[in-house]
């Protein structure tokens, strides 16, 4: 394992029943690097939650391995080191608050390590800070937009200052304003922070700034690299039944028709840069 | 049908520290055999206004006629009226609590107090409007199936009913692009072939302008523009200022405008955007 390796799985195998002929992960080879920011995407069924749940060893593999930081998930005895490191965020937010006060609910991991009561307070308040929900520290949960539930939930995992964040599909639930407020966490998290970050969508456009992507397909990785490598395979994409930004279908279907558009762009700035220059 | 409000206005928690006006004053009014796209950001009080339209919200003042009936009026039959303006809640697969898909989809019709055969050819038709195989998936648990069967499973229940008009709050949130489409067609077809009213209510531009009539969009509690999808999206500052997404095409003809390249901006789909392209770059075309 490289030094600034953080993630690897090898040879990954997953059956939710071992009678079962088709496995739901299906020899998935990964690697992570520390600080990295990576999406998954893949249509529903396609192995990615299945994927996500390993990185914290919520599931054990069925064969091959998966290892962070170093430790081993088959390992029961690192189960709760490994969920201190990559820390998960689900995707309904109204499942992962517990307390009834927005900051009880993000002391309750820092509460269970048994930190004392100075640390945890410095803890929720940096974390609070870091996802911009500290004038909300006294809300009762249930009267916050499903963005502001969803910061909430994840500034109860940096409270953990875990190293890495797996997050899936956390904005699906949510309407444009919240997925955006969550976007806008997730890429600081990253930059500022330098958290490695795992995101899960099947938004292609939250996929755009990554630094690598992963598509998954029938328990496979079948598409991997980066954003712009991937997303130019508009006609593959469409076949695994998702879906590439408009912009990036434009400007195909242009070059297609004999423009000199490249393939690849992404986003609108790109193109009204190629148009307009 | 046709559903008509009057000052319609929605304070909840009055009187409390929480109070707090979620619609106000709204005037609107849905034609028979129209399909209505209502967007809108979280808060806006589209959800709220719909609650409405089948009396499972009250008014703080103001009232909804459904037909030309006061549906808040003592003597209106308002379980009658929720046969006819059926609705589908977001996640409306959480609502599935039969042990089969048949019993799930029957217990409307059932308590309506329909024979056991009209019952069966209700169930029938509604799994085939939302696209699942009757005979291979009757028999089955709701818990076997996919999020999306399943969500559909919920759709079909509300059909079961046979609503002249149907609600859908969000029906594809969640849902892969894939999953959205299948039921975004099927809502298309129900329209078009049983005529039912259809509203829709979305945080997608694309889909929106892709099906809807009309659309309404709400902001603050009030409606803040109606009209074509071609109306409604010319008006992209005006959306983009009550923190609604324009679609990524319309932003760019927006953009190109800016720059004076001689586009037009009432394009919000992929198809309009090549062909108009096509009609301005021309010359740039290297074969």
């Amino acid at each position: 394992m490289s030094m600034n390796e953080i993630i690897k799985a090898s040879g990954l195998v997953y059956k939710y029943d071992t009678e079962e002929e088709v496995a739901a992960l299906d020899n998935v080879n990964l690697s992570i690097n520390k600080g990295e920011f990576v999406v998954i995407i893949g249509h529903n069924g396609s192995g990615k939650s299945t994927l996500a749940k390993h990185l914290n060893a919520l599931l054990r593999p069925t064969g091959g391995t998966v290892i962070i930081k170093g430790m081993d998930t088959r390992d029961p005895n690192l189960t709760w080191e490994i969920r201190q490191t990559a820390g998960m965020v689900f995707q309904n937010p109204d499942n992962q608050l517990v307390a009834t006060v927005v900051e009880e609910d993000v002391a309750f991991g820092p509460e269970n390590l048994g930190m004392p009561p100075e640390v945890i307070r410095e803890r929720v308040d940096e974390a609070l800070r870091i996802v911009n929900m500290s004038e909300y520290s006294s809300f009762a949960p249930h009267l916050l937009s499903g963005g502001q539930k969803q910061r909430v939930a994840i500034a109860g995992i940096i409270a953990m200052r875990p190293e890495c964040i797996i997050l899936d599909e956390p904005t699906a639930m949510l309407d444009p304003v919240g997925r955006k407020e969550v976007m806008d966490t997730i890429k600081k998290l990253n930059k500022t922070e330098r958290i490695t970050i795992i995101h899960i969508t099947h938004f292609m456009e939250e996929a755009v700034d990554a630094d690598r992507v992963y598509v998954m397909e029938s328990g496979k990785v079948v598409l991997q690299g980066k954003p712009k490598e991937v997303f130019k395979q508009v006609e593959r994409i469409k076949q695994l039944g998702l879906d590439v930004p408009q912009i990036t279908e434009l400007a195909y279907r242009l070059n297609k028709e004999g423009f000199d558009i490249p393939p690849d762009i992404l986003t609108v700035e790109e193109m009204v840069d190629v148009l307009c220059p | 049908m046709s559903i008509k409000t009057k000052n319609l206005t929605h304070i909840y928690m009055q009187g409390s520290p929480f109070e707090q006006t979620a619609i106000e004053d709204i005037n609107l009014e849905i034609h028979d055999g129209e399909f209505v796209g209502l967007i809108g950001h979280t808060g806006s009080g589209k959800s709220t206004l719909i609650q409405h339209f089948n009396g499972l919200l009250s008014p703080t003042s103001g009232t909804v006629f459904v037909d030309g009936v006061d549906i808040f009026d003592k003597l209106a039959d308002i379980k009658e009226i929720r046969q006819r303006v059926g609705m589908v809640f977001q996640y409306p697969e959480h609502q599935l609590f039969e042990e089969t898909v048949f019993e799930d989809i029957a217990f409307g019709p059932k308590n309506l107090g329909l024979q056991e055969a009209e019952v069966r050819s209700r169930v029938r038709e509604a799994l085939e409007i939302v696209g699942l195989p009757y005979d291979e998936i009757k028999d089955k648990s709701p818990f076997e199936l996919s999020g999306g069967q399943r969500r559909r499973v919920a759709i079909a229940g509300v059909l079961a009913m046979r609503p002249q008009t149907l609600i859908l709050d969000e029906p594809t949130a969640g849902l892969d692009p894939k999953g959205k489409n299948e039921i975004l067609s099927q809502i298309k077809t129900l329209h078009e072939k049983y005529n039912t009213t259809i509203i829709l209510v979305s945080h997608s531009m694309e889909d929106i302008a892709k099906l809807a009539d009309r659309i309404i969009v709400m902001d603050h509690g009030s409606i803040a523009l109606s009209g074509t999808p071609r109306e409604v999206f010319t008006q992209a500052r005006l959306l983009e200022d009550i923190g609604l997404d324009v679609p990524q095409i319309t932003k760019l003809m927006l953009r190109l405008k800016e720059r004076k390249l001689p586009v037009t901006n009432k394009i919000f789909t992929v198809d309009q955007a090549v062909a108009e392209l096509k009609k301005v770059l021309g010359g740039n075309s290297h074969d």
